[in-house]
């Protein structure tokens, strides 16, 4: 196929046709560059979307009890729903559904928290060691609170970064200090942080469920709780365990706490992966409305070289019969404009998608937008659309030639 | 091509020997060029039939025409055809190139043709910047360059005042000299009283094929 003749013969036509040659070649690389754009910002937004829901554990479901707003059972709208341990227990205990992760908050009111005779003002949550994975929280220091812990009402307690930061900032470490919540002294026995930017949760002092409730007088009241289940093979099996576990949840809390089964808001429950699923969703919209601005860019950009073919055939349609006419054969004139169209649009995609890459690759990391996080494009995605651009290239070199190899020399001869 | 069918030549037989040069005359309409584009297999022919050095040609694929027409003939046309982004050198190497000649060799013999038509120094020049002649000149030395058994000129001289029509007529009888055989078609009878047979051509039919003796275009030049 390497025929340094023909390849001469080329370079002496593209060489002395420098304008036609170029404007083949800006409608390739243009094309080329505005869908590998395109499809880096589709990728871009996923990114985003996925670094905006990495905060929690995608998995997590929360609990949180309302008021009740219909009658049922004789028991009036707008009661209180209060979950307690009992609830808990059942849950993890008895429940078909299997999760990976349950925890409870309990948020005692009016409590004091002093540290060196100055008062914080912090909030101090009780729970128990899972809601480290349920908050996707990470561990700078020391330990997080424990089943020992747990079990034995430790007083110990779990500090945020933020507060290490702003109390402790003297101290090389706050661990092995102690905090007085409500008149008892607290070892501080971890330090915590949170992903991303959500410093809101960093305000809390975590320490054990038990001691919680035992010390601040919140007998067997919980006021959330908090689940994380396993991931599955695919996203929509997740889902769909998401949903289960969901519903054999709300129907036993329901049941227990005499909410009407059609009461949908006296108990919130919030999970990620539902709202994920929305955006994935809207995500997966977004990503097909590019790829059909990206495919009709292209198909543009075929239909730009299938143009330009037809007029540089038209062009050199004397030309043609004058070569017929010294000897040529039909296959090596048809051979040569193809050549030619398929060394151009390959030339022209190749740098299309080097700049756009090179363009993605330097500026899209420096990009902080919300939703839009370091759009990329798959290199062989890319690489086909060059490949498939070239093929229609090809193509649209071939049929004009194949017609124009076609007519008489004669009557290629008269054409002027 | 077109879907009205014209009975242009309705009864032509002649043979033309090697080293003849042949003009082919008569008013326009009369079939000469039809005649020439059929020779050249420019054109396919109908009915009858046509041997070139021997071989029949008859119903050639594109391919097998286009290798007779490489390995046999030589064009020379009333409008040139020079293809105009290539260099003189260029278009006379062309049919060398289709006869798969190398590079090197090709504008060497390039170079030694279109030193024969005498325009050596203009190798590097595109046709734009030749006079009507020295695109001629280049142009028979295009159709030299494949060493063709038969040259055929279609109206060489037509797009040429009388001058530079002798100055060509010289050259193509130079050629013919050194054995070529070579086919005018002219509508100009002092152009073709140049040459050494005339046959007249009209309304499809040879009204006349007479041998003549040769004005030599020398004279005038």
């Amino acid at each position: 196929m390497f025929d340094i003749e023909r390849w001469q013969e080329i370079f002496d036509t593209i060489r002395k046709n420098k304008l036609r040659t170029f404007l083949t070649g800006l409608s390739v690389a243009s094309g080329i560059f505005i869908l590998v754009i395109l499809l880096g910002f589709g990728q871009g937004m996923q990114n985003g979307i996925a670094e905006e829901f990495k905060e929690d554990a995608a998995t997590s479901i929360w609990v949180w009890p309302r008021r009740t707003t219909i009658e049922y059972k004789g028991l009036n709208p707008g009661r209180r729903v209060q979950l307690r341990n009992e609830n808990y227990e059942t849950i993890t205990n008895a429940f078909d559904s299997d999760y990976e992760k349950a925890s409870l908050l309990y948020f005692p009111r009016d409590v004091q928290v002093v540290y060196n005779n100055d008062l914080l003002v912090y909030n101090v949550a009780g729970t128990n060691g899972d809601l480290q994975s349920i908050e996707n929280e990470f561990l700078s220091e020391g330990r997080y609170i424990n089943e020992t812990d747990v079990q034995q009402n430790a007083k110990v307690a779990v500090i945020s970064n933020k507060i290490k930061r702003e109390v402790f900032a003297d101290l090389e470490t706050p661990i092995g200090e102690y905090i007085t919540i409500s008149g008892a002294g607290f070892r501080i026995v971890g330090v915590f942080g949170e992903h991303g930017e959500d410093e809101g949760e960093e305000e809390r002092i975590f320490v054990p469920i038990t001691t919680a409730q035992l010390a601040f007088n919140g007998s067997d009241k919980i006021n959330n709780l908090n689940f994380m289940l396993p991931e599955m093979e695919s996203f929509d099996a997740t889902v769909e365990k998401n949903k289960e576990f969901t519903d054999e949840l709300l129907t036993y809390l329901k049941q227990y706490h005499g909410v009407a089964p059609e009461d949908d808001r006296a108990i919130h429950i919030w999970n990620p992966i539902q709202e994920a699923k929305r955006f994935y969703a809207l995500m997966g919209g977004i990503k097909l409305f590019f790829w059909v601005v990206g495919f009709f860019t292209i198909i543009a950009g075929v239909v730009s070289v299938s143009n330009i073919m037809l007029i540089v055939v038209k062009e050199r349609t004397r030309e043609i019969g004058i070569r017929k006419a010294l000897g040529a054969k039909p296959w090596s004139i048809i051979g040569m404009i193809m050549h030619e169209a398929i060394f151009v649009t390959a030339i022209a995609g190749f740098t299309g998608l080097i700049f756009s890459m090179g363009l993605l690759e330097i500026v899209g990391p420096e990009i902080e937008v919300d939703y839009v996080l370091n759009p990329a494009v798959n290199f062989n995605v890319a690489l086909s659309t060059v490949i498939l651009l070239i093929v229609a290239g090809a193509l649209a070199g071939f049929f004009p030639a194949w017609k124009a190899v076609r007519v008489q020399v004669i009557e290629a001869l008269r054409d002027e | 091509m077109g879907s009205n069918s014209l009975h242009v030549l309705k009864g032509i037989n002649f043979s033309v020997e090697e080293g003849e040069l042949v003009a082919i005359m008569g008013s326009s309409g009369s079939g000469k060029s039809t005649l020439l584009n059929i020779l050249g297999m420019l054109d396919e022919l109908d009915e009858g039939s046509y041997d070139l050095d021997g071989v029949p040609i008859k119903n050639l694929n594109e391919t097998k025409a286009a290798n007779y027409r490489n390995k046999f003939l030589g064009f020379v046309f009333q409008s040139f055809n020079l293809i105009n982004y290539k260099s003189a050198m260029e278009n006379v190497a062309l049919p060398l190139y289709y006869q798969r000649v190398g590079r090197k060799e090709r504008q060497e013999k390039a170079l030694k043709y279109l030193d024969q038509v005498g325009l050596k120094e203009w190798a590097e020049h595109l046709p734009s910047e030749l006079s009507g002649g020295q695109k001629q000149r280049v142009a028979i030395a295009r159709a030299m360059a494949a060493e063709p058994k038969v040259l055929l000129a279609d109206e060489p001289t037509g797009a040429l005042d009388s001058t530079t029509s002798y100055e060509v007529m010289d050259l193509i009888q130079k050629i013919n000299d050194q054995g070529n055989t070579i086919l005018i078609v002219t509508h100009e009878p002092d152009i073709a009283d140049m040459c050494k047979r005339i046959v007249h051509l009209k309304d499809g039919i040879i009204l006349e094929d007479k041998k003549i003796k040769q004005v030599r275009a020398s004279e005038y030049v």
